[in-house]
């Protein structure tokens, strides 16, 4: 691994979980520039962002199944209200690391950060209270089948943050209503279609006011037709400055919206870096290469 | 024939008496076995190898000793020096410690038929396994085991039948001792079989009802 400049910052950051603004190539789309996602990647580099601490951050990563390595040190880390982007292609372990990362699928190895506190894995509180603090979107919903779409959204609020059975509704509504499913709040994950089982699900997450947002392929399971409502709240999200890292396929999206692409095959961080760098026509990067067969399977 | 209907119409009233012993013993003992069931099979899907390994000695001890043996073990046994239990609570806890066993292995089944999803998602919001297990699996899990569950209730109240052998004053012991004044055991037996026939069918319509009134729409898991 560390074979691109920005696998070694990450390397280097791990001791105090800092790393300096400057070695961002650039960030500050979100917010500063909001309303630019149609410059495929050509953001101007304010990099404004003076915060030191990244928001997230994943320090050597390793996970195990069986004999297989699964992770193989992955490093990554996020600036807050940035868009960081993993491709690459089935099997390279996008899915897991970023379950890894609240522990859904416990790494062997591997620290993490969530605003330059480290997560005590093994302390249940402690990691109860960081996921609290990172939401996740998952790739098949995992909508609570056997609640309405309002209680999938007000039932954590309730059980995890206390909230009276009104409060809880009334927050859950105005959730609903940010990603245009207020109208749907009584029906139930099967009366809804796909793109709105995920709207829900962002509505779910985004009520425990998240930092971070995890995003695992949150198109992938839809229909052609269903993704663009799906990528439309993305959008919205990135705009309103929520940090978020994606597993997606979206490369379109991607290019026009992402900090920094990593390209994962193997377990591994290939290379990563802007859109722009990676992008560039005729540049012979994996992720490049990676795309034009994504495109010719299409 | 005439003489036949006099007899069952005045024995009648004795008898249903001990409908209500029994449906009282079978609803007593499905509580408890309900009571007991859940943890168990959620500790059997969620808990550590020692108490999986003892659910399931459990299951296996209740689930290889003939209810008869268990009756007569419980009434006449376990407890004598200490205190005589009634013939009737005696057999509301085999009869419920029996169901336990087998309403435990029904709502494991449920439960490892949720897609594990739902339990990933209740933790990545932050909850507890604990709420996730009572708010999200338990209420989806109970649902799928609900038409099994409606079937341990039909095969309990027949089991019910053997408490009689305690001396419980239930629908059997009851048409016994008529059968047995009056010399129509024919006729009693089959007073018998349709009392057990008309109280099951009672149950399920019951339970059926509910299923419906639980019933979330388009719920369904592929």
């Amino acid at each position: 691994m560390n074979e691109t400049p920005h696998q070694a910052e990450c390397g280097r950051e791990n001791e105090a979980g800092m790393t300096s603004a400057a070695d961002r190539p650039q960030g500050g789309f979100t917010d500063s520039s909001a309303g630019n996602d149609a410059g495929h990647g050509q953001q101007p580099a304010t990099s404004a962002r003076e915060s030191a601490t990244p928001a997230l951050a994943a320090v050597n990563i390793s996970k195990m199944l069986g004999s297989r390595l699964i992770l193989d040190s992955v490093s990554i880390s996020i600036g807050r209200g940035e868009l960081k982007v993993i491709i690459g292609p089935s099997g390279a372990g996008k899915s897991t690391f970023l379950q890894s990362i609240n522990c859904l699928i416990p790494p062997d190895t591997g620290q993490i950060f969530l605003e330059g506190r480290e997560l005590n894995m093994h302390d249940k509180h402690d990691l109860r209270m960081f996921r609290q603090q990172v939401g996740m979107i998952f790739q098949d919903f995992n909508l609570f089948d056997h609640l309405s779409a309002v209680d999938n959204v007000s039932v954590a609020l309730r059980k995890v943050r206390g909230m009276s059975r009104k409060d809880a509704h009334k927050r859950a509504m105005s959730e609903l209503d940010r990603v245009g499913l207020a109208n749907r709040a009584k029906l139930y994950p099967a009366e809804l279609s796909g793109g709105q089982k995920q709207r829900v699900a962002f509505a779910r997450a985004l009520a425990m006011d998240p930092k971070v947002l995890l995003l695992d392929e949150p198109t992938s399971a839809l229909d052609p037709e269903l993704v663009g409502e799906v990528l439309e709240v993305i959008r919205y999200l990135a705009k309103g400055g929520m940090t978020m890292l994606m597993a997606t396929h979206q490369m379109d999206f991607a290019r026009a919206l992402a900090n920094e692409i990593i390209f994962m095959e193997q377990g591994k961080v290939i290379e990563s870096g802007s859109p722009a760098e990676l992008l560039a026509p005729g540049s012979n990067t994996r992720t490049m290469d990676f795309c034009s067969r994504l495109d010719l399977e299409l | 024939m005439q003489e036949v209907l006099s007899t069952l119409y005045t024995s009648l009233p004795y008898i249903l008496g001990g409908c209500i012993v029994t449906v009282g013993s079978v609803t007593l003992a499905l509580a408890l076995g309900l009571v007991l069931g859940v943890p168990m099979a959620v500790a059997q899907v969620y808990g550590n190898k020692l108490v999986r390994f003892l659910v399931g000695v459990y299951v296996w001890f209740f689930r290889g000793t003939p209810i008869l043996v268990l009756l007569f073990l419980l009434y006449f046994g376990i407890f004598w020096p200490l205190f005589q239990l009634s013939a009737f609570i005696s057999s509301c806890i085999v009869l419920g410690l029996t169901s336990a066993a087998y309403q435990s292995q029904i709502f494991r089944g449920a439960i490892q038929s949720m897609p594990s999803g739902q339990l990933k998602a209740s933790r990545a919001l932050g909850m507890t396994d604990c709420s996730g297990i009572s708010f999200i699996i338990l209420p989806q899990a109970m649902r799928l085991a609900l038409p099994g569950w409606s079937n341990e209730f039909s095969i309990l109240l027949k089991d019910s039948a053997l408490i009689y052998l305690l001396g419980a004053s239930d629908i059997m012991a009851r048409i016994h001792q008529m059968a047995d004044s009056t010399q129509m055991h024919f006729t009693f037996s089959l007073l018998a079989g349709v009392l057990y026939f008309m109280i099951t069918i009672v149950g399920l319509r019951l339970l059926r009802r509910f299923e419906r009134k639980i019933y979330i729409p388009g719920y369904q898991h592929s």
